[in-house]
């Protein structure tokens, strides 16, 4: 059996890892993949402390279960709809400034 | 036992894949590296008996929006990464922040795992049923369900507006 601290650790070694490309990666694809990393891993610990609560229960009404579960279903959604108006972002940048380098791409308009 | 194996084995999985992220200069072999890390994080939820998650990971992760990555990649041509001075302040500023982070998160973990992080988890059980999930997905959040299909919906346009062509 894993202890849950195994997981957590994985989890924010991971957030960590996707902070460090968010902040040195300069294409901005991989500055987005580097999101979407920190997104993974956020679901990580919401999957491992709903098992927690699965395997822990309490009299608190307020607490359910499953809702870890359900969290990482929400997470999902929004990363979708995140990626796919982001990436059409990234494709009209790329139609007028010719660039995929975030460096060049310091005016918020188009 | 056979758990802590799989957990060990997966996790460096997961590590090295998304060091491998940060260290590929070109965008389709960073996609293709979290392409991997998503697939041995379907596999640890499958440890942590999440059947649900794992399949929608693997399905709308790996799947669905890494295909959509992999697309815009191939369509704007993107080549290798250009290497300029303007890091130098995230260099310099990042690394100790992540290091920072990294520590704090750690000794937090650590210094707790007398209360938490000493539990032992279950593997595969009646934890994560489907059936469990769908009920709790249209009785208790019922509302946020339903605004997620508005989300989608605004998504969509989102994206059509952006991308169409101006002329």
């Amino acid at each position: 059996m894993v202890p849950l601290s195994w997981y957590l650790i994985l989890s924010g070694i991971l957030f960590s890892l996707g902070v460090l490309g968010f902040l040195l990666k300069r294409n901005i694809i991989t500055i987005f993949m580097s999101i979407e990393l920190m997104l993974n891993a956020v679901n990580l610990s919401f999957v491992a402390f709903a098992n927690y609560w699965h395997t822990h229960p309490v009299a608190d009404k307020s607490i359910v279960p499953l809702s870890g579960q359900v969290f990482v279903f929400f997470v999902m959604v929004v990363a979708a709809a995140e990626a796919a108006v982001g990436l059409a972002i990234i494709i009209a940048v790329f139609r007028t400034r010719e660039t995929l380098n975030v460096d060049r791409v310091n005016l918020l308009k188009l | 036992m056979v758990h802590q194996v799989l957990f060990i084995v997966f996790g460096l999985i997961c590590v090295a894949g998304a060091i491998n992220l940060l260290v590929q200069r070109h965008p389709i072999s960073s996609a293709l590296s979290l392409v991997v890390v998503m697939a041995s994080l379907a596999l640890i939820y499958l440890l942590l008996g999440a059947e649900f998650v794992a399949a929608i990971q693997v399905i709308v992760y790996a799947g669905a929006i890494m295909v959509l990555f992999v697309f815009v990649i191939m369509l704007l041509n993107a080549g290798a990464e250009e290497r300029t001075r303007g890091s130098r302040m995230a260099l310099i500023v990042g690394v100790p922040g992540v290091i920072i982070l990294a520590g704090t998160v750690g000794w937090m973990l650590v210094s707790g795992s007398g209360r938490l992080g000493g539990v032992n988890l279950v593997g595969p059980s009646s934890f994560g049923e489907t059936h469990a999930i769908a009920r709790l997905l249209f009785k208790e959040f019922l509302l946020p369900f339903e605004i997620t299909s508005v989300l989608i919906l605004i998504a969509i346009m989102g994206a059509v507006v952006l991308g169409k062509r101006e002329n």
